[in-house]
């Protein structure tokens, strides 16, 4: 394809279709009884970490504990379940909720090319897991430490405090734009995608033990680099762990942007084979 | 320029082993096409397939032209009302048609239009607010229909639209496909209410086992049931005379005298022997005639004949 064709296509109307599957999958998506779970992974280390704040006060720790409490959270809880399952959640469901409401037939019967279609669904599950973890992120880092009252707001607004918080929040985007297009892909090829959430949670939780070369075949491998404190997600089988050579973030980023694309590629590709079937 | 027609050549459909429909050659041309078969015949499986909603196992579809696997050109000219019973969570009946035409990528000013114009011709404007969730199964299926007229579609495909209507809104319904027919749109309905088909159809598609049993206009497929005697109906003043002169011939089958006295059913099977016939011994026996109309040329009659006969049902 020509640089001539590429601008000669519809993108006028690719951007009002976009605009309008945003606008009717953003409503469902975040505001969905279906998404009651997903509300209580990104409420509950709120929930704990405004606990902490409320009742820390006086206690013997230093607010460096809190951050590499908080980076413990973040890379246990936050990047290997609340956002792995989250995802799994919101960007499975962009097709088959619609199958099981026996409503995407809707969809299909508009004159939008599926390819659109499919990445309007992905960027409203992008959105609304963004807002949800990124959000759950960000509160969580600040209620962990709000009980330090003018030294953290000294800590954010001068020692680099903001700066974590954004790379934290950048960090849990950058995981639900990566899971999403793993998660949306699955959806949409596989009928249970439960079987494919098994295998690549497994592959992701055994990446610590993956030779060098094979860690780099994973997401979360790619996030860890970008985690503003070090890596304190081994645990008792850290022994067990191999080293891979530190990602630089830019390289990260890029390397996760990509991907993501990729599979967000096959996954619309595919979704032209699909086929309205309500009687599974 | 485009064909305007709909065009099935050798299309076949199987869900598994299952058969769905099996070496379906069809040309629809524009006007009323109702499809007509029992239960499992695959009448909603050709609907899906004219609209790209399931693919073929084998064979090729154009519709006007357009394969169904290319969906932003086929949805710009077909609506597809389908019998499926489910919505969007959450919308008005205004709403549910507004947002979909967005989805069609219309500027917000001509959807609110196009909508108001949809909701109107199903006269649902009064209810056009009220979540489709509080809507009776007639309004739904209402709204359903203005969803796939909405934007002035050149192809309609209806599946069972007349279910759920009162007698009121079905007359509307049927009065509105007759429109739509003569202003040279195709319109493919399937309905189990088969009088109510007879009376808007220009052609029939009979459906049974996922085979096309017969097609064509419905006067064509009765003439080609040979097996069958046609039925002619007589108003005359004097049926009983008019029945002995008729069993004189051969190919009289049969001659019953209406309960009223005052007309006659004759099935033979050479109608045109019989017209000519008709005539004479109008002239030799000075009878009245009133009126002579086939009686079984419609699709109540061709359907018992082609498909219910060997137990199908309705």
């Amino acid at each position: 394809m020509t640089w001539t064709q590429i601008a000669n296509q519809p993108w006028m109307l690719w951007r009002r279709q976009v605009a309008a599957i945003l606008r009717l999958e953003l409503k469902k998506t975040l505001f969905s009884k279906r998404a009651w779970w997903i509300y209580l992974l990104t409420l509950g280390p709120v929930f704990i970490t405004g606990m902490h704040s409320l009742f820390a006060r006086g206690g013997h720790h230093t607010m460096g504990e809190d951050q590499m409490i908080f980076a413990g959270i973040f890379q246990v809880y936050f990047l290997r379940l609340g956002i792995f399952f989250g995802c799994l959640g919101i960007f499975s469901n962009l097709f088959r909720a619609e199958v099981l409401e026996r409503t995407l037939h809707y969809y299909f019967m508009a004159p939008v090319r599926r390819e659109v279609l499919t990445v309007s669904k992905y960027l409203a599950g992008v959105l609304a897991a963004v807002i949800y973890f990124s959000g759950s992120v960000a509160l969580s880092f600040l209620f962990i430490s709000a009980h330090w009252g003018p030294v953290f707001q000294q800590y954010l607004a001068h020692g680099g405090g903001l700066a974590q918080l954004g790379w934290y929040a950048l960090t849990a985007a950058l995981a639900c734009v990566g899971y999403g297009s793993v998660f949306l892909l699955s959806g949409i090829v596989i009928r249970n995608p439960l079987i494919p959430a098994a295998v690549v949670f497994v592959w992701e939780n055994l990446n610590p033990f993956l030779p060098s070369l094979l860690k780099k075949f994973s997401i979360i491998f790619y996030l860890k680099s970008l985690c503003p404190a070090g890596d304190t997600a081994d645990g008792p089988l850290a022994f067990l762990a191999s080293t891979a050579e530190p990602t630089p973030a830019w390289l990260a980023i890029t390397g996760l942007l990509i991907v993501s694309a990729l599979v967000l590629a096959y996954a619309a590709a595919r979704s032209r084979q699909l086929e309205v079937s309500y009687s599974e | 320029m485009s064909e305007p027609r709909i065009v099935f050549d050798n299309v076949s459909r199987f869900y598994g082993e299952v058969l769905g429909v099996n070496r379906v050659n069809l040309s629809i041309p524009p006007g009323i096409t109702s499809l007509v078969g029992p239960n499992g015949s695959g009448k909603t499986t050709l609907m899906n397939l004219m609209t790209g909603l399931i693919r073929p196992s084998r064979g090729s579809i154009r519709v006007l032209g357009i394969p169904p696997d290319r969906p932003e050109e086929l949805f710009r000219k077909m609506g597809y009302c389908t019998q499926v019973d489910a919505f969007p969570k959450g919308l008005t009946g205004y709403q549910f048609i507004y947002s979909f035409l967005l989805v069609h990528g219309m500027i917000e000013s001509e959807a609110a239009k196009l909508t108001e114009e949809a909701i109107a011709r199903v006269s649902m404007t009064q209810a056009a607010d009220r979540p489709v969730a509080a809507y009776s199964k007639g309004m739904r299926q209402r709204i359903k229909l203005a969803q796939a007229i909405a934007h002035r579609p050149s192809v309609l495909v209806l599946d069972e639209p007349l279910n759920g209507l009162d007698p009121m809104a079905r007359a509307e319904t049927i009065a509105l496909f007759k429109t739509w027919g003569e202003e040279g749109r195709h319109v493919i309905v399937s309905s189990h209410i088969l009088h109510e088909v007879d009376r808007i159809s220009d052609q029939v598609i009979l459906l049974s086992h996922g085979y096309v049993v017969a097609e064509g206009q419905i006067q064509g497929v009765r003439s080609e049931v040979k097996d069958q005697p046609i039925q002619i109906l007589v108003r005359c003043d004097k049926p009983a005379v008019l029945a002995a002169r008729l069993f004189e011939q051969d190919n009289v089958v049969e001659a019953k005298v209406n309960a009223d006295g005052k007309g006659l059913l004759v099935r033979t099977r050479d109608a045109d022997n019989l017209y000519l016939l008709l005539n004479r011994i109008v002239l030799d026996n000075h009878l009245e005639v009133e009126a002579v109309a086939p009686a079984d040329d419609d699709v109540n009659s061709v359907y018992q004949y082609l498909i219910a006969g060997e137990g199908g049902t309705t």
